[in-house]
């Protein structure tokens, strides 16, 4: 008989809870189909009603009844054979509710473990975003915009069933492309779902990735006190208040304090880019931000904390001037440095870096913004998914993405 | 084939088979036992059930009044009445959720309201602590509730049937929290089998609340002022039925062996290796995982060691289990949860068991641990750590005098 394999799916919250939950009962299915057993459950401290907030869901598989209690009574297992992201800017840490600190997207991949990433992004551009790990593993990319919707909602864009349709491809030891197959017509009653599956099983490759490649930054984290050094009374220091701004022989403005130990930054897939020659000054971003993420600069602007910014897009829907806030996708940066802070060391190349920033608005959104957007990242996605992976048109590039399937929430 | 096999086959055919978490279990328990109403107030990790139940009436498959209070006081209350017109009802809460209810708690037994609720079991509310720790049925575990703990989602759809089946006796009637650990029950879907209607209506009767249903036919008075005159006597009838409800399960899980096929022979405790045991872990709920792990580990190294996992809490078969602990060489209590203040400064289990155990012709060492507090887990370390201070008992042949915390940061 086969060893216990545990699979891991790392998502945004309440946008894909049930997706999360969906692959994981999947994998577990299939696996029955083969005389398997198996158990689906989530990393239950992650607070996944809470929006956006990174989570996880597990499904182990294993033999026999003995090799699963293992598994039972665990918030997590020690390591992954596959550790799944459908959101590709978790890429970039994954910070939940369930532990302090950041915890990097592979880091309960084993060695030669796969990492399978929904993205349209290529593979070299994600491993950028993705912690070194000593020990090399596989990554895998499953071309899909992120698939949001909610708890009561589903959206049916096939996201589901492309994942567990590359996953025997991925790991046969796992599951065999039949026995997925087969569970995911029972479970879903759904033709269209089982062709997506398979395409997926033939279209899905894995690159390696190296021992020491990717983001060399060493993520955060942050050590427990015991009963007896803890302050008593559930107790904890509140917050002090801020200080003012210094760089170069400017001294001015107001930083407030923030919480150290929780950042909530990996909770972000945009974030806000800052034209500060045309603020007016107005304080509206930062009265309205609800995580306080605004700084007052000495020269009375208002400059991103990006430590501490969630990518509500309040700030941008709140600034009266045309383009002075702008949420830019998260992909297009490497690092949470201050934009005031560049803008005060160079002008025109700060101009430069705002222009090219602002052309990568958002592809995505916490949910549905209008009716018909679905649809049209539907079709966009289909084209290129057909410009790349099949050249000419493919009539069958649509239908691989569920359009009229389900639709939208 | 002999009888039990073919009782067997028979099981394996007719079952079917479904990914459900152990609140689901309990909601597929209850569209089996085709309960009447249930009441239902939001709470995690409890209300894993009430939203199943609410998806299966959805969706045609369960037929059943779904009343949501305002708070679970008014929950657990409108459940009781429910129970006393005749109607099969079904509630349950989480940690505060479940304290909040406590007046109507505590009244229910008295009444003689043969009433379910699942407990999935949740610290009481340091701000986010939504983990299992067992201070929450505990809280009520002197009132006349039957309480009974499960360690997997098979075995919560099974003893909502038993329950059932129990409480409804006419010589019990009492209520029963059937208590299922948060996250590790509630939150994990594993493989159940869903037996039949048709054997399901073969072992339950129908609910028949006789000279005592609440009903225009049957004119009566329900909770007449009782004063100093009578309260003494009520509860002697209280704790009657208690003690009948020993045989009354005994009797149920038997039938329930010949129709389903599933039991151990034993409804009280799960005994796990300890027949040549000479040390035994007792504890209750979902920490059987880890602790069957380890123990099945440290056999392949050579060392006999056994585990007894207790089942009904309430009633407490204090006669088998002092005579059964009593053969080891020590006995250590793991409890996920804990009593201030008390005798050794353990929790709850660890005194009921030195109580249990005081009077055996042998009385061996008892050792007591808290552990796993706020769902922390319960590691196969922690384990090994607990049967080695069992083992220094079984060594010095004393029992400690202190409570050992197990897993918590110093």
């Amino acid at each position: 008989m086969g060893r216990t394999i545990s699979v891991e799916v790392i998502y945004r919250g309440i946008f894909q809870k049930t997706l999360a939950k969906n692959i994981c009962r999947g994998i577990v299915l299939a696996a029955r189909k083969e005389g398997k057993i198996g158990i689906a459950f989530g990393r239950y401290g992650d607070s996944p009603e809470r929006n956006g907030i990174p989570a996880k869901n597990f499904a182990i598989v294993a033999a026999d009844e003995e090799e699963l209690q293992l598994s039972m009574a665990q918030y997590e297992p020690a390591e992954t054979d596959i550790t799944i992201s459908v959101d590709d800017m978790l890429c970039k840490g994954v910070e939940s509710w369930a532990w302090y600190g950041l915890q990097p997207i592979n880091e309960k991949v084993r060695e030669n473990g796969v990492l399978v990433v929904t993205s349209t992004l290529p593979g070299e551009e994600l491993i950028k975003f993705c912690h070194t790990k000593p020990t090399p593993y596989r990554l895998a990319v499953v071309p899909a915009l992120p698939s949001f919707s909610g708890l009561w909602v589903y959206k049916e864009d096939h996201t589901e069933v492309r994942i567990l349709g590359a996953l025997p491809k991925i790991c046969p030891e796992l599951v065999s492309l039949e026995a997925m197959l087969k569970a995911i017509k029972e479970e879903w009653k759904d033709d269209l779902k089982v062709t997506s599956a398979r395409r997926s099983y033939e279209q899905t490759s894995t690159r390696s990735v190296h021992a020491g490649e990717g983001n060399a930054e060493v993520p955060y984290k942050f050590d427990l006190p015991g009963w007896t050094t803890m302050r008593e009374g559930v107790t904890i220091e509140a917050m002090k208040l801020g200080e003012p701004i210094k760089f170069g022989d400017q001294i001015g403005g107001y930083r407030p304090a923030r919480n150290p130990y929780f950042k909530k930054y990996s909770t972000r897939t945009m974030r806000p880019v800052i034209d500060f020659d045309k603020c007016i000054k107005c304080t509206l971003c930062w009265l309205q931000c609800p995580d306080s993420c605004f700084d007052v600069t000495p020269d009375q602007t208002y400059d991103l904390n990006a430590e501490a910014c969630c990518g509500c897009g309040v700030c941008e829907a709140v600034c009266p001037v045309d383009d002075c806030v702008t949420m830019v996708n998260e992909a297009a940066f490497t690092d949470n440095k201050s934009q005031w802070e560049a803008y005060k060391t160079d002008k025109p190349a700060y101009a430069k870096w705002v222009q090219e920033k602002i052309s990568h608005r958002p592809e995505r959104s916490h949910g549905f913004r209008y009716k018909g957007q679905y649809e049209e990242q539907a079709a966009k996605l289909g084209v290129a998914t057909a410009a790349g992976a099949k050249a000419g048109g493919d009539p069958g590039a649509s239908e691989e993405m569920g359009v009229g399937a389900g639709g939208e929430e | 084939m002999d009888a039990e096999t073919a009782t067997a086959v028979k099981v394996a055919a007719a079952e079917e088979e479904a990914l459900i978490s152990g609140s689901e279990a309990v909601a597929v328990a209850t569209r089996l036992a085709d309960v009447d109403v249930m009441t239902a107030y939001p709470i995690r990790p409890y209300d894993t059930l009430m939203q199943y139940v609410a998806k299966q009436i959805a969706n045609g498959e369960q037929d059943a009044e779904y009343i949501v209070a305002e708070s679970e006081h008014s929950q657990f209350e409108i459940a009781k009445h429910a129970s006393a017109v005749g109607a099969r009802a079904i509630c349950g809460s989480s940690g505060v959720g479940w304290c909040y209810a406590f007046e109507a708690i505590a009244v229910t037994p008295a009444l003689r309201i043969p009433l379910l609720a699942m407990v999935g079991n949740r610290a009481l509310d340091d701000p986010g602590a939504f983990g299992t720790e067992h201070n929450d049925a505990l809280a009520a575990r002197d009132l006349g509730w039957m309480h009974v703990w499960v360690d997997t989602a098979q075995e919560a759809l099974d003893t909502t049937l038993i329950a059932y089946r129990v409480a409804e006796d006419r010589r019990v009637f009492l209520p029963c929290a059937i208590s299922t650990d948060g996250a590790f029950l509630t939150h994990s879907q594993t493989l159940v089998k869903i037996p039949p209607k048709t054997w399901v209506d073969e072992f339950l009767p129908k609910y028949e609340r006789g000279d005592l249903r609440f009903h225009p036919d049957n004119p009566i008075t329900i909770a007449p002022q009782v004063n100093e005159d009578w309260l003494m006597e009520i509860r002697r009838q209280t704790d009657q039925a208690m003690r009948n409800a020993r045989g009354v399960i005994e009797e149920a899980y038997k039938d329930f062996k010949r129709i389903f096929g599933r039991g151990d022979g034993n409804p009280f405790f799960e005994e796990y290796h300890t027949e040549d045991a000479e040390l035994v872990l007792v504890g209750m709920g979902t920490l059987s995982m880890p602790v069957k792990v380890a123990i099945r580990k440290l056999r392949e190294q050579g060392q006999k060691v056994g585990f007894v996992r207790i089942r009904w809490f309430r009633p407490f078969d204090y006669e088998r289990l002092g005579a059964l602990l009593s053969r080891f060489a020590a006995v250590g209590v793991m409890d996920r949860d804990f009593s201030m203040g008390s005798p050794f400064n353990s929790g709850v289990v660890a005194n009921e068991i030195r109580a249990a155990m005081y009077g055996q012709a042998k009385c061996p060492p008892v050792v007591s641990f808290i552990t796993g507090l706020g769902g922390r887990e319960v590691t196969i370390p922690g384990v090994r750590e607990m049967v080695e201070h069992t083992r220094k008992a079984a060594e010095t042949g004393q029992s400690p005098r202190d409570t050992l915390w197990i897993g918590v940061r110093a």
